[in-house]
């Protein structure tokens, strides 16, 4: 058991060494590495229990030494992570011909992703938030366009500044209390101060990190600009990767906090959903779209907060955002995919001009249906799932205000998939002939979307086994907290 | 029981897998495109004649899967999904035929038989849905996949009725699904039961129920093109025939009426509806909507806006019936909803020929069809007629339950809407029979698009209408005899009262 969370970590460090060592076998290894990767998520979903999983590394126990933790939550985000790995490792397989820089860091990426999801330390998080920022930036930064340098740059500098706050947090946490230990320091926290502002610095810096409205300026530019793969990986993964982190410091470590914060937390989730929307109904470019796309879902995430605060079952809060981070990370990958897709064979991201484009990517279009009703919320699909789970927790606590929220969120975010469903069906559309390669799609590039497209719709099917992994964990944690 | 949801999952998949596959064939594969959509339709119409006789045989068929937690996807099979499972799989098979007729040749064929297949599984499933949120599931499953079908030619126009129809329907989809959660707080499981749930749970709260009732009708409501949520109806009379003789006369609108069946008769009960004051409301917004359809057809100088109006008003008689607490006033409404189902998409497989053979569009350029494509007229004629409520078609049957039901129920102003949706039917279609039949055709009008060989148009473009209009001619015959849908329906109100 010991062996394969370790895999998840090392494996992916291993081969991003020998990847960039060896170019040529660069794409080969990453394959080899992302594919066996789910295979280790799967077996650790399938046996983390209810108890979790923890162990102490290199032997050392906490407080001196640094534990990693695996419960439901970590088990699904790696699971998550690892699929994504090897979708976009496919898909990179046929966008990246030349480029070989792209694989070292994909694959580091993903260890330090891993490592986060595992991490149960404060400090230990802040490394993994660091590894994770700047592969982010050298990744962005592979598209080698002045616009996308500019935004890593821009990506460089935030994504700094988030980790400092973080950090600056962190030390004062450690002052206070002694330890850095996700757990121990969750028995230790009081209501102070320094307490306060040590958890709003984190806060800030982790926010900040999870573009989440107002400090999202700086997402649609990286995440639009940088290579499609790069993007979907940045706009699946790695944003939420920093709200785990969030996540994880509400359910523990932050002292009992008044209503009003929750509701106020909940109401910028609530701005970031229309905002979002707006721009992404308004914007010229596709990629555009599906990064503001990003934006508006990310102000779901932050329902967690005012619902786990009023619900009477408050782990279905957990349940509900941890699902709409699942659903979100498949169905987003997918559609930067196809953004990608559609932006190589027309040569630009114009929306107004892409029907020709999609004339010849009609499967790429079908796999945006099965995405977008995910985004959508609708039925049958992982995004219903977790909304109707959201929906459920906040009607059984009479809060009707998100009902309205999650209902119209979901309204809007219809007139934005659908700018792009109907490229599909323009009858004076014609079909680009004569193709250069560097504009031609591969059949992988096709497939692997609807692949995801169509994990997206699965999750709607059946939603117990993660829904009761995360469920399991949350209950254990307050059962923890009331001894 | 184990091997009854195979089967209903084998009635769901007949359409779905073939759709799955069809969309991934090339366009020119003509021939096994058609094999596969014909064999697929005649496999599904013979699972569901096993699963009638299963039922009748007293066997069950449920399937239950957990979705989340506490939310079970339940199929079923009982006397009403039966009588919606089979009005759609033999219609399914007679669209497929025209639709086969009548898209040859044209671009995008793989895209629109793979949606149509979807559109038919989602029908069905919306059928045997056995509890609320597995109904909703299909419902909104149904909604996405028709929209391909509305924008199908891509014009302008199209897309801009699918915005419209996109509008109505994911905006009526998301009160549902408030609704439903709704409810599904309140109440916990919402499994579809004969006589309602709701009547036995005494401590819910009375206006929430009547708040929830209102969200669930106005979500129905916009698929069942209630007065105003029919806005998109007209509208979404751009896409293909076939799509508006099969979803739009019979699947879509009908999903929507039989939601309302459903919520009525088996969450709420339709005598605790009544005790909650739900239905007389229900009752005149159905009114309202038979009457203003069919003062709007009267005023259409198309064929298919005629029709669509006519649609508006005529669907809403299922919903009239329903709202009507009493047995006979069931049965009128539930046997309407196979006999509108049969004259309606005659009417728009009719509509269907008169523009694919002479680009006859206008109600004006009716003259005379009679002579140049006597048997479409004829079948046109049989289903206005039945439309009126001539004796003995099967629209007089309906009418002549809704009515008696109003007397039983003391209701007796429905009788002048009976009457009064009757004259103005008699106004909007007489006029279009005895133009084609009486009337010399005027120079000009008609383009021969497809000309009169052996038959007056495509042969499959012929043979739907003449099966379907000789169907609704015998539903009305012989709706005495055993196994026909009013018997069907009498057994289904026996349940529904007890």
């Amino acid at each position: 058991m010991n062996l394969l969370p370790m895999y998840l970590v090392f494996a992916p460090l291993l081969g991003a060494i020998s990847a960039y060592l060896s170019p040529r076998f660069a794409a080969p290894i990453a394959m080899f590495v992302t594919m066996l990767g789910v295979a280790v998520g799967l077996v650790l979903f399938t046996n983390i229990g209810v108890d979790g999983w923890s162990m102490a590394l290199a032997g050392w126990d906490v407080p001196l030494g640094i534990a990693w933790r695996i419960d439901g939550l970590s088990a699904t985000l790696l699971l998550l992570c690892w699929v994504l790995g090897a979708g976009i490792s496919v898909y990179a397989l046929g966008y990246f011909r030349t480029e070989t820089a792209f694989w070292p860091l994909l694959l580091l990426l993903l260890s330090g992703c891993s490592a986060l999801f595992m991490a149960n330390d404060l400090f230990n998080i802040y490394v993994m938030l660091e590894i994770l920022g700047l592969t982010a930036v050298a990744l962005v930064a592979l598209a080698n366009n002045s616009e996308a340098l500019k935004a890593a740059l821009t990506y460089l500098f935030v994504g700094l500044f988030g980790s400092l706050c973080y950090l600056a947090g962190v030390a004062l946490l450690y002052t206070q209390y002694g330890v850095l230990d996700i757990t121990l320091l969750g028995a230790m926290t009081l209501d102070e101060p320094l307490t306060w502002i040590a958890c709003a610095l984190m806060a800030l810096g982790l926010l900040l990190k999870s573009a989440i409205f107002p400090l999202h300026f700086w997402l649609p530019g990286a995440h639009s600009n940088a290579p499609a793969p790069v993007s979907a990986l940045l706009s699946a993964l790695v944003v939420k990767a920093s709200f785990f982190v969030l996540l994880r410091l509400w359910s523990e470590v932050v002292p009992s906090t008044p209503e009003i914060l929750g509701l106020m937390l909940g109401l910028v989730g609530a701005t970031a959903i229309i905002w979002g929307s707006y721009q992404a109904l308004r914007t010229p470019r596709l990629k555009l779209l599906v990064a503001y796309s990003t934006v508006a879902q990310l102000g779901y995430l932050m329902l967690l907060f005012p619902l786990s605060m009023t619900a009477t079952n408050p782990s279905s809060a957990y349940a509900g955002v941890v699902y709409f981070m699942v659903a979100h990370g498949l169905a987003k990958s997918a559609l930067f995919m196809v953004a990608g897709n559609l932006q190589r064979v027309a040569g630009h991201d114009r929306i107004a001009d892409l029907k020709h484009a999609a004339v010849i990517l009609q499967p790429s279009l079908f796999a945006v249906a099965l995405a977008g009703a995910s985004i959508m919320g609708l039925p049958p699909s992982g995004g219903f799932i977790a909304k109707w789970t959201l929906l459920s927790t906040s009607l059984s606590s009479g809060e009707w205000g998100w009902v309205v929220m999650l209902l119209g969120g979901g309204l809007m975010s219809v007139t934005y998939i659908f700018r792009i469903l109907v490229l599909a069906f323009q009858d004076d559309a014609q079909a680009p002939m004569n193709l250069p390669p560097e504009r031609s799609v591969t059949r992988s590039m096709q497939f692997v979307p609807l692949i995801l497209g169509a994990f997206a719709i699965a999750l709607g099917f059946n939603a117990t086994p993660i829904i009761e992994a995360i469920t399991a964990t949350q209950m254990s944690l307050s059962a923890g907290a009331m001894q | 029981m184990n091997d009854g949801s195979i089967f209903l999952i084998g009635i769901l998949a007949s359409s779905a897998i073939p759709a799955l596959i069809i969309f991934f064939l090339a366009e020119e594969s003509v021939r096994l495109r058609t094999s596969l959509n014909l064999l697929a339709a005649v496999l599904k119409i013979a699972l569901v004649g096993v699963l009638i006789y299963g039922v009748t045989e007293g066997q069950t068929f449920e399937g239950r899967w957990t979705l989340v937690p506490d939310i079970d996807l339940v199929l079923h099979a009982d006397a009403l999904s039966l009588l919606f499972v089979s009005l759609s799989s033999v219609l399914w098979l007679v669209t497929t035929i025209y639709a086969i007729g009548y898209l040859e040749d044209s671009p995008n064929r793989s895209r629109f038989f793979g949606f149509f297949g979807l559109c038919v599984s989602a029908t069905v499933g919306v059928a045997l849905a056995g509890n609320l949120i597995t109904f909703l599931i299909f419902y909104e499953l149904l909604t996405l996949a028709t929209y391909p079908l509305v924008v199908h030619s891509g014009t302008a126009a199209a897309r801009r009725a699918g915005r419209i129809y996109l509008t109505y329907t994911l905006g009526g989809g998301a009160l549902l699904v408030a609704g439903v959660a709704w409810l599904k707080s309140m109440a916990g499981a919402l499994d579809f039961t004969a006589t309602g749930i709701l009547s036995n749970m005494d401590t819910l709260d009375p206006v929430s129920l009547q708040w929830i009732f209102l969200l669930l009708m106005v979500g129905f409501g916009v698929k069942a093109a209630i007065v105003p949520f029919h806005g998109w109806l007209p509208v979404a009379m751009v896409a293909p025939a076939p799509v508006s003789s099969l979803l739009h006369a019979v699947a879509v609108v009908k999903a929507g009426a039989f939601g309302i069946v459903r919520v009525v008769y088996e969450i709420f009960g339709v005598e605790f509806a009544s005790k909650l004051g739900l239905l007389l409301p229900l009752a005149i917004a159905a009114a309202v909507t038979i009457i203003y359809g069919s003062v709007r057809a009267l005023f259409q100088d198309g064929i298919k806006p005629r029709l669509a109006y006519s649609t508006i008003s005529q669907v809403s008689y299922i919903a009239l019936g329903t709202a009507i607490a009493g047995p006979l006033a069931t049965v009128g409404g539930l046997v309407h909803l196979v006999h509108q189902g049969l004259m309606k998409i005659t009417l728009f497989f009719c509509a269907g020929n008169f523009a694919e053979t002479l680009k006859v569009h206008k109600i004006r350029e009716m003259d005379g069809l009679g002579q140049r494509m006597p048997v479409t007229m004829t079948a046109f004629t049989l289903a206005a007629l039945g439309m009126i409520g001539v004796p003995p078609t099967a629209g007089f049957i309906s009418k002549w339950y809704l009515g008696l039901g109003a007397i039983e129920a003391s209701e007796h102003w429905v009788l002048w809407v009976l009457v009064g949706s009757s004259a103005l039917n008699a106004m909007y279609f007489l006029p279009m029979v005895y133009r084609g039949w009486f009337k010399d055709a005027n120079p000009g009008d008609w383009q021969e698009v497809i000309p009169a060989q052996r038959f007056e148009t495509h042969w499959m473009l012929l043979l739907p209408p003449v099966i379907t209009s000789v169907l609704a001619l015998a539903v009305g015959i012989f709706a005495a005899a055993s196994g026909s849908p009013l018997e069907w329906v009498k057994y289904i109100a026996e349940l529904e009262y007890l």
